[in-house]
């Protein structure tokens, strides 16, 4: 490994250790908005008790520099890398857990990493094959971008695929989005972002809809025909009166983002994937020379 | 919808009974942290549980924490976790334990509804993910049994205004969830019809 590498590692696992614990003390401020906005649109008693409630602790997260949720999850980062930056992903994957690890001693952060038969702690929220990295790779550019999205236990077990047929249409999207969300009722911690992937594989279409969670809140897919089913399902599931916390209301969901993928003539699969209230996710970018700008969303 | 505040562990049994499904709640006393690998080792395993859980208030949490040199927990950030994979030790602790309230988040299955309402306990939803809050009013970690569970041990909280709290079901036979999933399928016909 060369020297630049090495520094240029450190800058990466820098970057990760920061991300891990900056997103789970601070949520971004389009979400803050969200929220904000959907206190205002509650009218039930309940809903407007768990709303304040989540406004009050988003507050004293920030003044008492306290984690928003005591969930830290699993660590999942996405990273955008330029075909021109100057280290390996094998080891930007290196510099990530390496992170992941350092943020949770040094805070000290609550380890969730298990085998998945035994149960047993197989370290500081790392393990085989954690944290989750997705990659995408940028042609002409010589930049990385990280984004840390820790994801709850309590969503992520609220996340459904269904493999629809052709015949089932667009109808049959709606109707899974919509079943899923109200059988999930108040376990995902609503009201939440509603992620949703079509298209691809089964694989990919989860894959999607997890990427379609750490969109900031409110934003449009590209895709004229896929933004209008998001407004749609966005309106159908605030009405089905599942509310804050489950306990009834106006609010359900704070937003429902759709990634696609082109797919097989006999395929429609679609995948659910909910982010809790508390949609933890902080975005880094790194230069080649190592510089770090935590200032970058993406 | 009335508000109250109730102590506990509770000795009498109007306490609870005065509760019903949607009123809010303020907390004081002593609370027990428990969650999946606790009860799984009290009930599955037969182990008896090293605390006294009469009258009790059980929280669904695995608390974040630091161990200081003279052995004792400092709260770090304590927050709730999902109760309904756990609805299925409701009966044995109200009836073998004398629990009588279980808090957490996300709500119960009907499933706890004629437990709750024979043994006299309420379910209490907390607000998921509130944990910053949560903290500031767990004043002290008085006990810790089963470190070797760490996180998932038995805790003994105290606190001071725990809350707001949301009587989810009550033991009067009424739960909000199964209200709030009775409506949301009647509506989801409509919502389907005009697809």
């Amino acid at each position: 490994m060369s020297a630049v590498a090495t520094d240029l590692q450190r800058a990466v696992e820098d970057a990760a250790a920061h991300l891990y614990v900056w997103a789970l003390m601070d949520i971004p401020q389009d979400l803050r908005d969200a929220l904000a906005e959907a206190q205002k649109r509650e009218t039930s008693i309940s809903g407007q008790r768990v709303l304040s409630t989540i406004m009050k602790n988003v507050g004293i997260a920030d003044d008492e520099h306290n984690l928003v949720c005591q969930d830290t999850g699993i660590a999942v980062y996405t990273c955008r890398v330029g075909e021109h930056f100057p280290l390996h992903p094998t080891r930007i994957y290196e510099a990530l857990k390496h992170g992941t690890e350092r943020a949770t001693v040094e805070h000290p952060l609550r380890s969730n990493a298990v085998h998945t038969i035994t149960r047993e702690n197989t370290g500081p929220n790392t393990g085989y094959r954690l944290p989750i990295v997705h990659w995408e790779f940028i042609a002409d550019w010589d930049g990385l971008d990280v984004k840390c999205v820790p994801k709850g236990s309590g969503s992520e077990n609220m996340s459904f695929l269904k493999m629809c047929v052709p015949a089932d249409g667009v109808k049959g999207i709606k109707q899974f989005v919509l079943e899923s969300i109200v059988g999930a009722g108040g376990k995902p911690c609503p009201p939440g972002i509603v992620g949703v992937g079509i298209g691809g594989s089964a694989d990919y279409a989860m894959y999607l809809a997890k990427e379609a969670i750490a969109r900031p809140v409110g934003t449009r897919n590209p895709d004229p025909i896929v933004a209008q089913l998001e407004e749609e399902l966005y309106g159908l599931l605030n009405e089905t009166g599942i509310g804050p916390m489950g306990l009834g209301g106006d609010v359900t969901v704070l937003q429902c983002h759709i990634e696609h993928a082109d797919t097989h003539m006999t395929l429609n699969p679609v995948a659910v994937n909910y982010q809790c209230w508390a949609a933890r996710r902080a975005s880094a970018h790194i230069s080649a020379d190592g510089d770090i700008d935590f200032d970058r969303e993406f | 919808m009335a508000t109250h505040e109730v102590t506990f562990p509770i000795t009498d049994e109007s306490e609870i009974l005065k509760l019903r499904a949607g009123d809010e709640v303020t907390v004081q006393g002593h609370i027990i942290g428990i969650r999946d690998r606790t009860q799984i080792r009290i009930f599955d395993q037969g182990v008896e549980p090293p605390m006294d859980l009469r009258g009790a208030f059980l929280l669904h949490t695995a608390p974040g924490v630091r161990k200081l040199e003279d052995g004792r927990y400092e709260k770090v950030c304590i927050g709730t976790t999902t109760s309904a994979r756990m609805v299925r030790f409701t009966e044995p602790l109200g009836e073998r334990y004398g629990v009588r309230a279980i808090c957490g988040k996300g709500g119960f299955p009907d499933d706890a509804i004629e437990p709750m309402r024979k043994l006299g306990m309420v379910y209490f939803a907390i607000v998921g993910g509130a944990a910053a809050l949560e903290t500031t009013q767990i004043e002290e970690i008085e006990e810790v049994a089963w470190e070797e569970l760490m996180p998932e041990c038995l805790w003994k909280f105290r606190v001071k205004d725990f809350g707001p709290l949301t009587v989810g079901i009550d033991a009067h036979g009424n739960s909000l969830y199964h209200d709030v999933q009775s409506a949301a399928h009647e509506k989801l016909k409509e919502l389907y019809a005009r697809l």
